[in-house]
Protein backbone atom coordinates (compact mmCIF):
# COMPACT_ATOMS: atom_id res chain seq x y z
CA UNK A 1 0.00 0.00 0.00
CA UNK A 2 2.67 2.66 0.86
CA UNK A 3 4.82 1.49 -2.20
CA UNK A 4 2.08 1.76 -4.26
CA UNK A 5 0.69 5.00 -2.59
CA UNK A 6 4.71 6.59 -3.52
CA UNK A 7 4.31 5.18 -7.17
CA UNK A 8 1.09 7.25 -7.03
CA UNK A 9 2.13 10.26 -6.11
CA UNK A 10 5.66 9.75 -8.64
CA UNK A 11 3.43 9.04 -11.33
CA UNK A 12 1.19 11.88 -10.80
CA UNK A 13 4.58 14.34 -10.81
CA UNK A 14 5.54 12.90 -14.09
CA UNK A 15 2.15 12.97 -15.74
CA UNK A 16 1.79 16.89 -14.60
CA UNK A 17 4.95 17.32 -16.45
CA UNK A 18 3.78 15.60 -19.64
CA UNK A 19 0.34 16.97 -19.52
CA UNK A 20 1.95 20.55 -19.78
CA UNK A 21 3.84 19.62 -22.61
CA UNK A 22 0.74 17.89 -24.65
CA UNK A 23 -1.22 21.16 -24.18
CA UNK A 24 0.94 22.60 -26.54
CA UNK A 25 0.81 20.44 -28.97
CA UNK A 26 -3.19 19.42 -28.91
CA UNK A 27 -3.68 23.40 -29.02
CA UNK A 28 -1.34 23.80 -32.04
CA UNK A 29 -3.05 20.95 -33.42
CA UNK A 30 -6.76 22.12 -33.16
CA UNK A 31 -6.08 25.38 -34.77
CA UNK A 32 -3.84 24.51 -37.54
CA UNK A 33 -4.29 20.73 -37.71
CA UNK A 34 -0.53 20.04 -37.89
CA UNK A 35 1.69 18.19 -35.22
CA UNK A 36 4.45 20.07 -34.17
CA UNK A 37 7.05 18.10 -34.00
CA UNK A 38 9.72 21.10 -32.86
CA UNK A 39 7.37 21.12 -29.67
CA UNK A 40 9.62 18.62 -27.53
CA UNK A 41 12.80 20.98 -28.37
CA UNK A 42 11.03 23.76 -27.34
CA UNK A 43 10.43 22.29 -23.97
CA UNK A 44 14.36 21.83 -23.96
CA UNK A 45 15.29 25.06 -24.71
CA UNK A 46 13.03 25.38 -21.85
CA UNK A 47 15.01 23.51 -19.38
CA UNK A 48 18.36 24.65 -20.64
CA UNK A 49 17.53 28.34 -19.81
CA UNK A 50 16.19 27.50 -16.59
CA UNK A 51 19.92 26.11 -16.16
CA UNK A 52 21.59 28.82 -17.33
CA UNK A 53 19.16 31.14 -15.53
CA UNK A 54 19.89 29.34 -12.13
CA UNK A 55 24.05 29.52 -12.94
CA UNK A 56 23.64 33.31 -13.35
CA UNK A 57 21.90 34.01 -10.90
CA UNK A 58 24.06 32.15 -8.14
CA UNK A 59 27.08 33.45 -9.63
CA UNK A 60 25.08 37.17 -8.97
CA UNK A 61 24.27 35.69 -5.39
CA UNK A 62 20.98 35.39 -5.30
CA UNK A 63 20.72 33.51 -2.22
CA UNK A 64 17.04 33.47 -1.49
CA UNK A 65 15.37 30.17 -3.49
CA UNK A 66 11.28 31.60 -4.00
CA UNK A 67 12.74 34.59 -5.40
CA UNK A 68 15.67 32.57 -7.94
CA UNK A 69 12.24 30.43 -8.78
CA UNK A 70 10.40 33.15 -9.50
CA UNK A 71 12.65 35.08 -11.44
CA UNK A 72 13.90 31.87 -13.70
CA UNK A 73 10.34 30.76 -13.98
CA UNK A 74 9.33 34.53 -15.94
CA UNK A 75 12.43 34.50 -17.39
CA UNK A 76 12.05 30.76 -19.28
CA UNK A 77 8.47 31.31 -19.98
CA UNK A 78 9.29 34.60 -21.87
CA UNK A 79 12.46 33.65 -23.70
CA UNK A 80 11.16 30.60 -24.51
CA UNK A 81 7.69 31.73 -25.76
CA UNK A 82 9.54 34.14 -28.12
CA UNK A 83 11.18 30.66 -29.21
CA UNK A 84 7.68 29.31 -30.29
CA UNK A 85 7.04 32.94 -31.23
CA UNK A 86 9.91 32.77 -33.81
CA UNK A 87 9.75 28.72 -35.04
CA UNK A 88 6.27 29.51 -36.14
CA UNK A 89 7.05 32.42 -37.82
CA UNK A 90 9.78 30.97 -40.16
CA UNK A 91 8.79 27.95 -40.08
CA UNK A 92 5.44 27.08 -40.80
CA UNK A 93 3.61 30.56 -41.01
CA UNK A 94 5.37 30.46 -45.25
CA UNK A 95 4.22 27.64 -45.80
CA UNK A 96 0.67 28.12 -44.31
CA UNK A 97 -1.93 26.70 -47.65
CA UNK A 98 0.85 24.84 -48.81
CA UNK A 99 0.15 20.50 -48.82
CA UNK A 100 -0.54 19.33 -45.77
CA UNK A 101 2.66 17.58 -45.45
CA UNK A 102 5.40 20.64 -45.49
CA UNK A 103 4.87 22.15 -42.43
CA UNK A 104 5.14 18.69 -40.87
CA UNK A 105 8.49 18.14 -42.65
CA UNK A 106 9.86 21.87 -41.73
CA UNK A 107 8.88 20.57 -38.04
CA UNK A 108 10.90 17.77 -38.06
CA UNK A 109 13.67 20.37 -40.01
CA UNK A 110 13.53 22.60 -37.08
CA UNK A 111 13.51 19.84 -34.37
CA UNK A 112 17.23 19.02 -35.59
CA UNK A 113 18.20 22.42 -35.78
CA UNK A 114 17.27 23.19 -32.45
CA UNK A 115 19.00 20.34 -31.36
CA UNK A 116 21.87 20.82 -33.23
CA UNK A 117 21.90 24.26 -32.17
CA UNK A 118 21.70 23.98 -28.23
CA UNK A 119 24.33 21.01 -28.68
CA UNK A 120 26.83 23.80 -30.96
CA UNK A 121 26.07 26.49 -28.29
CA UNK A 122 26.01 24.56 -24.71
CA UNK A 123 27.92 21.49 -25.95
CA UNK A 124 26.92 17.61 -25.98
CA UNK A 125 27.56 16.73 -22.60
CA UNK A 126 25.26 15.99 -19.69
CA UNK A 127 25.30 18.74 -17.33
CA UNK A 128 24.14 18.38 -13.91
CA UNK A 129 22.40 21.04 -11.23
CA UNK A 130 22.87 21.29 -7.34
CA UNK A 131 18.94 20.70 -5.94
CA UNK A 132 17.57 23.95 -5.68
CA UNK A 133 14.61 22.32 -3.50
CA UNK A 134 15.31 19.59 -1.10
CA UNK A 135 12.83 18.06 1.61
CA UNK A 136 9.40 16.98 2.05
CA UNK A 137 6.67 15.65 3.91
CA UNK A 138 6.62 12.12 4.94
CA UNK A 139 2.77 10.94 4.25
CA UNK A 140 3.10 7.46 5.82
CA UNK A 141 5.50 5.06 7.16
CA UNK A 142 5.43 1.35 6.58
CA UNK A 143 8.63 -0.86 8.48
CA UNK A 144 11.32 1.67 6.65
CA UNK A 145 9.56 2.34 3.64
CA UNK A 146 8.42 5.88 4.31
CA UNK A 147 5.60 7.76 1.49
CA UNK A 148 7.17 10.60 0.56
CA UNK A 149 5.81 13.52 -1.17
CA UNK A 150 8.40 16.30 -1.91
CA UNK A 151 8.16 19.70 -1.90
CA UNK A 152 9.61 20.09 -5.34
CA UNK A 153 6.78 17.43 -6.46
CA UNK A 154 3.93 19.07 -4.22
CA UNK A 155 5.03 22.36 -6.28
CA UNK A 156 4.81 20.70 -9.65
CA UNK A 157 1.52 19.25 -8.87
CA UNK A 158 0.42 22.68 -7.48
CA UNK A 159 1.82 24.71 -10.30
CA UNK A 160 0.50 22.68 -12.80
CA UNK A 161 -3.45 23.09 -11.82
CA UNK A 162 -2.35 26.44 -11.18
CA UNK A 163 -1.75 26.59 -15.05
CA UNK A 164 -4.32 23.99 -16.31
CA UNK A 165 -7.20 26.45 -14.22
CA UNK A 166 -5.56 29.61 -16.00
CA UNK A 167 -5.58 28.25 -18.96
CA UNK A 168 -9.35 27.14 -19.33
CA UNK A 169 -10.29 30.22 -18.22
CA UNK A 170 -8.34 31.96 -21.39
CA UNK A 171 -10.15 29.08 -23.63
CA UNK A 172 -13.48 30.01 -22.66
CA UNK A 173 -13.52 32.89 -20.73
CA UNK A 174 -11.59 35.74 -22.80
CA UNK A 175 -11.73 36.69 -26.22
CA UNK A 176 -8.21 35.26 -27.13
CA UNK A 177 -9.64 31.95 -26.35
CA UNK A 178 -13.12 32.75 -28.11
CA UNK A 179 -10.59 33.60 -31.16
CA UNK A 180 -8.67 30.36 -31.06
CA UNK A 181 -11.76 28.11 -31.28
CA UNK A 182 -13.49 29.66 -33.95
CA UNK A 183 -10.17 29.76 -35.96
CA UNK A 184 -10.36 26.03 -34.85
CA UNK A 185 -13.57 25.40 -36.31
CA UNK A 186 -13.68 27.63 -39.58
CA UNK A 187 -10.55 30.19 -40.36
CA UNK A 188 -11.65 32.53 -43.14
CA UNK A 189 -15.18 33.14 -41.24
CA UNK A 190 -13.19 33.53 -37.92
CA UNK A 191 -11.00 36.07 -40.30
CA UNK A 192 -14.38 37.30 -41.53
CA UNK A 193 -15.69 38.29 -37.98
CA UNK A 194 -12.65 40.71 -37.59
CA UNK A 195 -9.97 38.35 -36.03
CA UNK A 196 -6.78 38.28 -37.25
CA UNK A 197 -6.23 34.49 -37.50
CA UNK A 198 -2.31 34.80 -38.00
CA UNK A 199 -2.12 36.81 -34.93
CA UNK A 200 -3.96 34.33 -32.96
CA UNK A 201 -2.12 31.23 -34.54
CA UNK A 202 1.34 33.19 -33.41
CA UNK A 203 -0.26 33.39 -29.62
CA UNK A 204 -0.91 29.92 -29.92
CA UNK A 205 2.57 28.90 -30.24
CA UNK A 206 3.41 31.44 -27.75
CA UNK A 207 1.12 29.69 -24.50
CA UNK A 208 2.20 26.70 -26.17
CA UNK A 209 5.80 27.12 -25.98
CA UNK A 210 5.44 29.15 -22.04
CA UNK A 211 4.08 25.56 -20.74
CA UNK A 212 6.36 23.94 -22.27
CA UNK A 213 8.93 26.16 -20.76
CA UNK A 214 7.27 26.25 -17.48
CA UNK A 215 7.71 22.12 -17.70
CA UNK A 216 11.35 22.81 -18.51
CA UNK A 217 12.03 24.28 -15.48
CA UNK A 218 10.28 21.47 -13.33
CA UNK A 219 11.93 18.30 -14.87
CA UNK A 220 15.25 20.39 -14.50
CA UNK A 221 14.45 20.89 -11.06
CA UNK A 222 12.88 17.29 -10.45
CA UNK A 223 15.85 15.27 -12.53
CA UNK A 224 18.66 18.08 -11.92
CA UNK A 225 20.64 16.44 -15.43
CA UNK A 226 19.93 17.96 -18.88
CA UNK A 227 21.57 17.50 -22.32
CA UNK A 228 20.18 18.66 -26.05
CA UNK A 229 18.61 15.52 -26.61
CA UNK A 230 15.86 15.52 -23.97
CA UNK A 231 13.09 16.96 -26.10
CA UNK A 232 12.92 14.03 -28.10
CA UNK A 233 11.92 11.29 -25.82
CA UNK A 234 9.87 13.70 -23.07
CA UNK A 235 8.28 15.22 -26.53
CA UNK A 236 7.46 11.68 -27.62
CA UNK A 237 5.26 10.77 -24.72
CA UNK A 238 3.71 13.96 -24.17
CA UNK A 239 2.58 13.84 -27.87
CA UNK A 240 1.37 10.41 -27.07
CA UNK A 241 -0.18 11.65 -24.23
CA UNK A 242 -2.25 14.56 -26.06
CA UNK A 243 -3.41 11.27 -28.77
CA UNK A 244 -3.88 9.38 -25.98
CA UNK A 245 -6.96 11.93 -24.55
CA UNK A 246 -7.78 12.83 -27.97
CA UNK A 247 -5.71 15.28 -30.24
CA UNK A 248 -7.52 18.84 -30.14
CA UNK A 249 -8.78 18.76 -26.38
CA UNK A 250 -7.45 20.20 -23.59
CA UNK A 251 -8.65 18.29 -20.87
CA UNK A 252 -7.74 15.28 -23.10
CA UNK A 253 -4.26 16.01 -23.23
CA UNK A 254 -4.06 16.79 -19.73
CA UNK A 255 -5.93 13.19 -18.99
CA UNK A 256 -3.25 11.38 -21.31
CA UNK A 257 -0.64 12.82 -19.47
CA UNK A 258 -1.49 11.97 -16.23
CA UNK A 259 -2.06 8.36 -17.49
CA UNK A 260 1.49 7.99 -19.11
CA UNK A 261 2.77 9.68 -15.91
CA UNK A 262 0.63 6.71 -13.69
CA UNK A 263 1.68 3.96 -16.58
CA UNK A 264 5.64 4.95 -16.51
CA UNK A 265 5.62 4.63 -13.05
CA UNK A 266 3.95 1.78 -12.16
CA UNK A 267 5.64 -0.40 -15.06
CA UNK A 268 9.01 0.58 -13.35
CA UNK A 269 7.81 -0.15 -9.91
CA UNK A 270 6.23 -3.09 -10.16
CA UNK A 271 8.01 -4.55 -13.96
CA UNK A 272 11.50 -4.01 -15.21
CA UNK A 273 12.12 -0.18 -15.66
CA UNK A 274 13.89 -0.56 -18.81
CA UNK A 275 10.48 -1.50 -20.59
CA UNK A 276 8.30 1.59 -19.18
CA UNK A 277 8.13 3.34 -22.69
CA UNK A 278 7.11 -0.18 -24.38
CA UNK A 279 4.32 -0.15 -21.77
CA UNK A 280 3.58 3.54 -22.05
CA UNK A 281 3.60 3.35 -25.93
CA UNK A 282 1.35 -0.20 -26.16
CA UNK A 283 -1.64 1.68 -24.38
CA UNK A 284 -1.15 4.34 -26.81
CA UNK A 285 -1.94 1.33 -29.55
CA UNK A 286 -4.66 0.00 -27.78
CA UNK A 287 -6.68 3.05 -27.24
CA UNK A 288 -6.12 3.98 -30.78
CA UNK A 289 -7.38 1.05 -32.00
CA UNK A 290 -10.24 0.90 -29.71
CA UNK A 291 -10.65 4.80 -29.78
CA UNK A 292 -9.38 6.13 -32.40
CA UNK A 293 -10.38 9.66 -31.70
CA UNK A 294 -8.78 9.35 -27.99
CA UNK A 295 -10.32 9.35 -25.05
CA UNK A 296 -11.73 12.64 -24.96
CA UNK A 297 -11.69 13.65 -28.56
CA UNK A 298 -14.61 14.42 -30.72
CA UNK A 299 -14.84 11.90 -33.46
CA UNK A 300 -14.19 13.98 -36.54
CA UNK A 301 -17.87 14.42 -38.23
CA UNK A 302 -17.61 14.86 -42.38
CA UNK A 303 -18.22 19.00 -43.10
CA UNK A 304 -20.81 19.38 -45.84
CA UNK B 1 -40.99 51.85 -54.68
CA UNK B 2 -38.88 52.91 -51.74
CA UNK B 3 -35.90 53.46 -54.16
CA UNK B 4 -35.74 56.87 -54.15
CA UNK B 5 -35.18 58.00 -50.63
CA UNK B 6 -31.55 57.21 -50.82
CA UNK B 7 -30.56 56.62 -53.60
CA UNK B 8 -29.89 59.90 -54.68
CA UNK B 9 -28.38 60.83 -51.77
CA UNK B 10 -24.70 60.27 -51.41
CA UNK B 11 -21.01 58.76 -52.54
CA UNK B 12 -21.88 54.78 -53.20
CA UNK B 13 -20.70 53.15 -49.35
CA UNK B 14 -19.33 50.61 -51.88
CA UNK B 15 -18.19 50.77 -55.51
CA UNK B 16 -17.02 47.97 -57.95
CA UNK B 17 -15.49 48.53 -60.91
CA UNK B 18 -14.33 46.55 -63.63
CA UNK B 19 -14.07 43.18 -61.25
CA UNK B 20 -12.87 40.45 -62.86
CA UNK B 21 -12.51 37.08 -61.64
CA UNK B 22 -10.95 34.13 -63.50
CA UNK B 23 -10.38 30.21 -62.39
CA UNK B 24 -8.29 29.37 -65.50
CA UNK B 25 -9.99 29.30 -68.46
CA UNK B 26 -13.17 30.39 -66.54
CA UNK B 27 -14.40 33.77 -66.40
CA UNK B 28 -16.62 33.65 -63.55
CA UNK B 29 -16.65 37.54 -63.22
CA UNK B 30 -16.55 39.62 -66.01
CA UNK B 31 -16.06 43.24 -65.84
CA UNK B 32 -18.16 43.89 -63.43
CA UNK B 33 -19.14 47.35 -62.63
CA UNK B 34 -21.82 48.62 -59.87
CA UNK B 35 -22.04 50.15 -56.74
CA UNK B 36 -24.33 49.67 -53.13
CA UNK B 37 -25.47 52.68 -50.98
CA UNK B 38 -25.14 53.33 -47.80
CA UNK B 39 -29.77 52.78 -46.58
CA UNK B 40 -30.43 51.03 -49.57
CA UNK B 41 -31.02 47.22 -50.42
CA UNK B 42 -29.49 46.91 -53.39
CA UNK B 43 -29.86 42.84 -54.59
CA UNK B 44 -27.69 40.84 -57.40
CA UNK B 45 -29.65 38.12 -59.35
CA UNK B 46 -29.18 36.16 -62.11
CA UNK B 47 -29.27 32.40 -62.77
CA UNK B 48 -27.87 30.01 -61.39
CA UNK B 49 -24.29 30.26 -62.11
CA UNK B 50 -24.41 33.44 -62.81
CA UNK B 51 -21.33 34.81 -60.41
CA UNK B 52 -22.99 36.27 -57.81
CA UNK B 53 -21.55 34.63 -55.26
CA UNK B 54 -18.59 34.70 -56.84
CA UNK B 55 -18.66 38.21 -56.14
CA UNK B 56 -19.35 38.42 -52.62
CA UNK B 57 -16.87 35.84 -52.69
CA UNK B 58 -14.36 38.90 -53.93
CA UNK B 59 -15.68 41.13 -51.74
CA UNK B 60 -15.25 39.74 -48.70
CA UNK B 61 -11.61 38.26 -49.43
CA UNK B 62 -12.66 34.86 -50.08
CA UNK B 63 -10.88 35.15 -53.54
CA UNK B 64 -8.40 37.85 -54.98
CA UNK B 65 -9.98 39.15 -57.79
CA UNK B 66 -7.91 38.65 -61.06
CA UNK B 67 -8.23 42.36 -62.12
CA UNK B 68 -10.97 45.47 -60.89
CA UNK B 69 -11.45 47.37 -57.64
CA UNK B 70 -13.55 46.71 -55.29
CA UNK B 71 -13.43 50.09 -52.87
CA UNK B 72 -15.97 50.98 -49.44
CA UNK B 73 -15.55 54.51 -48.77
CA UNK B 74 -16.39 54.35 -44.85
CA UNK B 75 -16.16 57.64 -43.10
CA UNK B 76 -13.16 59.34 -44.47
CA UNK B 77 -11.29 56.33 -44.86
CA UNK B 78 -11.32 54.28 -47.98
CA UNK B 79 -10.54 50.88 -48.57
CA UNK B 80 -9.55 48.57 -51.12
CA UNK B 81 -10.77 45.53 -50.23
CA UNK B 82 -9.17 43.21 -53.30
CA UNK B 83 -6.08 44.41 -51.04
CA UNK B 84 -7.12 44.32 -47.52
CA UNK B 85 -5.93 41.91 -45.29
CA UNK B 86 -8.56 38.99 -44.40
CA UNK B 87 -9.88 40.94 -40.67
CA UNK B 88 -9.37 43.39 -41.76
CA UNK B 89 -12.30 43.85 -44.29
CA UNK B 90 -14.73 43.13 -41.15
CA UNK B 91 -12.85 44.84 -38.40
CA UNK B 92 -11.52 48.17 -40.52
CA UNK B 93 -13.52 48.03 -44.11
CA UNK B 94 -16.99 47.57 -42.46
CA UNK B 95 -18.20 44.15 -43.83
CA UNK B 96 -19.97 41.52 -43.00
CA UNK B 97 -21.42 38.46 -44.41
CA UNK B 98 -23.79 35.37 -44.40
CA UNK B 99 -23.48 31.93 -46.38
CA UNK B 100 -25.62 30.05 -48.49
CA UNK B 101 -24.62 27.18 -46.24
CA UNK B 102 -24.60 28.73 -43.01
CA UNK B 103 -21.02 28.95 -41.52
CA UNK B 104 -21.59 29.32 -37.93
CA UNK B 105 -19.31 28.29 -35.30
CA UNK B 106 -21.24 24.99 -34.46
CA UNK B 107 -19.28 24.09 -31.63
CA UNK B 108 -19.89 27.16 -29.98
CA UNK B 109 -22.73 28.75 -27.84
CA UNK B 110 -25.22 31.03 -29.93
CA UNK B 111 -23.97 33.95 -27.38
CA UNK B 112 -20.39 33.09 -28.19
CA UNK B 113 -20.96 33.15 -31.81
CA UNK B 114 -22.31 36.84 -31.47
CA UNK B 115 -19.24 37.38 -29.10
CA UNK B 116 -16.23 36.45 -31.83
CA UNK B 117 -17.79 38.87 -34.15
CA UNK B 118 -17.40 41.40 -31.52
CA UNK B 119 -13.68 40.60 -31.02
CA UNK B 120 -11.72 43.13 -32.13
CA UNK B 121 -13.17 45.54 -29.47
CA UNK B 122 -13.22 42.83 -26.82
CA UNK B 123 -9.97 41.95 -27.68
CA UNK B 124 -8.20 45.77 -27.67
CA UNK B 125 -10.43 46.41 -24.03
CA UNK B 126 -8.96 43.36 -23.00
CA UNK B 127 -5.48 43.86 -23.68
CA UNK B 128 -4.75 40.42 -25.05
CA UNK B 129 -6.76 38.48 -22.55
CA UNK B 130 -4.73 39.41 -20.11
CA UNK B 131 -7.37 41.74 -18.10
CA UNK B 132 -9.52 39.33 -19.18
CA UNK B 133 -7.86 36.84 -16.89
CA UNK B 134 -7.89 38.79 -13.84
CA UNK B 135 -10.92 40.64 -14.48
CA UNK B 136 -9.88 44.08 -14.64
CA UNK B 137 -13.02 46.63 -15.12
CA UNK B 138 -12.44 48.12 -18.22
CA UNK B 139 -12.55 44.54 -19.52
CA UNK B 140 -15.32 43.66 -17.64
CA UNK B 141 -17.33 46.60 -18.75
CA UNK B 142 -16.63 46.06 -22.82
CA UNK B 143 -17.82 42.46 -22.06
CA UNK B 144 -20.65 43.27 -20.24
CA UNK B 145 -21.49 45.84 -23.29
CA UNK B 146 -20.68 42.85 -26.17
CA UNK B 147 -22.87 40.83 -24.20
CA UNK B 148 -25.42 43.68 -23.74
CA UNK B 149 -25.41 44.31 -27.67
CA UNK B 150 -25.78 40.05 -28.57
CA UNK B 151 -28.58 40.24 -26.24
CA UNK B 152 -30.14 43.31 -27.81
CA UNK B 153 -30.10 41.12 -31.42
CA UNK B 154 -31.22 37.95 -29.64
CA UNK B 155 -34.26 39.50 -28.30
CA UNK B 156 -34.97 40.95 -31.59
CA UNK B 157 -34.60 38.04 -33.41
CA UNK B 158 -36.31 36.26 -30.72
CA UNK B 159 -33.69 33.85 -29.87
CA UNK B 160 -32.85 34.50 -26.10
CA UNK B 161 -33.91 31.07 -24.90
CA UNK B 162 -31.24 29.06 -27.61
CA UNK B 163 -28.09 31.60 -26.15
CA UNK B 164 -26.81 28.61 -24.60
CA UNK B 165 -26.83 25.83 -26.78
CA UNK B 166 -24.09 25.09 -29.29
CA UNK B 167 -24.98 26.66 -32.74
CA UNK B 168 -24.60 22.92 -34.33
CA UNK B 169 -27.26 21.51 -33.13
CA UNK B 170 -30.57 24.00 -33.70
CA UNK B 171 -33.12 23.96 -36.73
CA UNK B 172 -31.76 25.28 -40.06
CA UNK B 173 -34.42 28.39 -39.52
CA UNK B 174 -32.89 29.27 -36.40
CA UNK B 175 -29.18 29.13 -37.94
CA UNK B 176 -30.23 31.81 -40.52
CA UNK B 177 -31.43 34.21 -37.87
CA UNK B 178 -28.35 33.26 -35.90
CA UNK B 179 -26.29 34.23 -38.90
CA UNK B 180 -27.42 37.59 -39.30
CA UNK B 181 -27.59 38.54 -35.90
CA UNK B 182 -24.05 37.26 -35.74
CA UNK B 183 -23.32 39.27 -38.68
CA UNK B 184 -24.85 42.58 -37.57
CA UNK B 185 -22.70 42.25 -33.94
CA UNK B 186 -19.91 43.30 -36.11
CA UNK B 187 -21.73 46.58 -36.84
CA UNK B 188 -21.29 46.78 -40.18
CA UNK B 189 -21.30 49.42 -42.99
CA UNK B 190 -22.37 46.74 -45.51
CA UNK B 191 -24.06 43.54 -44.85
CA UNK B 192 -23.56 40.68 -47.82
CA UNK B 193 -26.94 38.24 -47.54
CA UNK B 194 -26.49 35.39 -49.36
CA UNK B 195 -29.65 34.06 -50.08
CA UNK B 196 -31.07 34.31 -47.03
CA UNK B 197 -34.39 33.04 -47.78
CA UNK B 198 -32.97 29.60 -48.76
CA UNK B 199 -35.01 26.73 -46.79
CA UNK B 200 -37.17 29.04 -45.21
CA UNK B 201 -41.22 28.68 -45.59
CA UNK B 202 -43.10 31.78 -46.83
CA UNK B 203 -43.69 32.62 -42.49
CA UNK B 204 -40.54 33.01 -42.03
CA UNK B 205 -40.05 34.59 -45.39
CA UNK B 206 -41.95 37.32 -45.18
CA UNK B 207 -40.65 37.57 -41.23
CA UNK B 208 -37.02 38.00 -42.83
CA UNK B 209 -38.22 40.74 -45.73
CA UNK B 210 -39.16 42.86 -42.58
CA UNK B 211 -35.87 42.40 -40.80
CA UNK B 212 -34.01 43.52 -43.78
CA UNK B 213 -35.76 46.25 -44.26
CA UNK B 214 -36.18 47.69 -40.52
CA UNK B 215 -32.24 46.55 -40.93
CA UNK B 216 -32.20 48.97 -43.45
CA UNK B 217 -34.11 51.67 -41.99
CA UNK B 218 -32.87 51.96 -38.20
CA UNK B 219 -28.98 51.48 -39.17
CA UNK B 220 -28.55 52.75 -42.65
CA UNK B 221 -26.39 50.42 -43.23
CA UNK B 222 -25.98 49.30 -47.28
CA UNK B 223 -27.25 45.99 -47.69
CA UNK B 224 -26.20 43.35 -50.32
CA UNK B 225 -29.00 40.61 -51.24
CA UNK B 226 -28.36 37.48 -53.67
CA UNK B 227 -31.63 36.18 -53.61
CA UNK B 228 -33.48 34.00 -55.65
CA UNK B 229 -36.94 34.38 -54.42
CA UNK B 230 -38.41 36.84 -56.84
CA UNK B 231 -41.08 38.30 -54.91
CA UNK B 232 -38.45 38.82 -51.91
CA UNK B 233 -35.72 40.29 -54.06
CA UNK B 234 -38.97 42.52 -55.97
CA UNK B 235 -40.53 43.48 -53.02
CA UNK B 236 -37.69 45.01 -50.51
CA UNK B 237 -35.04 46.18 -53.17
CA UNK B 238 -34.06 49.76 -54.20
CA UNK B 239 -32.45 48.63 -56.44
CA UNK B 240 -31.26 45.18 -58.73
CA UNK B 241 -28.63 44.34 -60.33
CA UNK B 242 -28.65 41.18 -62.78
CA UNK B 243 -25.97 39.39 -63.51
CA UNK B 244 -25.18 36.76 -66.22
CA UNK B 245 -22.75 34.77 -67.13
CA UNK B 246 -20.64 37.07 -65.06
CA UNK B 247 -21.33 40.25 -66.84
CA UNK B 248 -23.97 42.91 -65.76
CA UNK B 249 -26.89 42.80 -68.28
CA UNK B 250 -29.45 45.33 -66.15
CA UNK B 251 -29.32 47.30 -63.89
CA UNK B 252 -32.45 49.71 -61.94
CA UNK B 253 -35.06 49.52 -60.12
CA UNK B 254 -37.38 46.48 -59.70
CA UNK B 255 -40.03 47.74 -62.13
CA UNK B 256 -37.35 48.68 -64.53
CA UNK B 257 -35.23 45.19 -63.97
CA UNK B 258 -38.36 43.49 -64.15
CA UNK B 259 -39.93 44.82 -67.93
CA UNK B 260 -36.13 44.86 -68.96
CA UNK B 261 -35.82 41.83 -72.47
CA UNK B 262 -32.85 41.53 -71.67
CA UNK B 263 -33.47 40.19 -67.85
CA UNK B 264 -36.34 38.32 -69.54
CA UNK B 265 -33.91 36.26 -72.37
CA UNK B 266 -31.53 35.46 -69.40
CA UNK B 267 -34.11 34.04 -66.79
CA UNK B 268 -36.08 32.44 -69.71
CA UNK B 269 -33.32 31.72 -71.95
CA UNK B 270 -35.48 32.16 -75.42
CA UNK B 271 -32.51 31.92 -77.78
CA UNK B 272 -29.82 30.34 -76.20
CA UNK B 273 -31.12 27.64 -73.40
CA UNK B 274 -27.81 25.20 -73.97
CA UNK B 275 -25.98 28.45 -72.42
CA UNK B 276 -28.25 28.61 -69.19
CA UNK B 277 -26.40 26.93 -67.18
CA UNK B 278 -23.15 25.74 -66.15
CA UNK B 279 -21.05 28.78 -66.83
CA UNK B 280 -20.40 30.67 -64.16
Amino acid sequence: MAYFLQQLINGLTLGAVYGLIAIGYTMVYGIIGMINFAHGEIYMIGAFICMIAFAVLGFMGIASVPMALLVVLLLAIILTAAYGWTVERIAYRPLRGSFRLAPLISAIGMSIFLQNYVQLLQGARVKAMEPVISGGFVLMRDGSFQVTLSYLQLMIMSVTVVLMAGFTTVIHRTPLGRAQRACEQDQKMAALSGIDVDRTISLTFVLGAGLAAVAGVMNTLYYGVIDFFIGFLVGLKAFTAAVLGGIGSLPGAMLGGLMIGLIEAFWAAYFDAAYKDVAAFSVLVLVLIFRPSGLLGRPKVEKV
Amino acid sequence: MSAAHAMQSELPLLEVRDLTMRFGGLTAVDRLTFAAHSGAITALIGPNGAGKTTVFNCITGFYRPTSGAIVIERGDETYRLDRLAGHRIARDAGVARTFQNIRLFPNMTVLENLLVAQHARLMRASAFSLAGLLGLRRYRDAEEAGIALARSWLERLDLVQYADRDCGTLAYGLQRKIEIARAMCTQPALLCLDEPAAGLNPRETTELSRLIISIRDEFGIGILLIEHDMSLVMGISDRIVVLDHGARISEGTPAEVRSDPAVIRAYLGEDDTANGEGGR
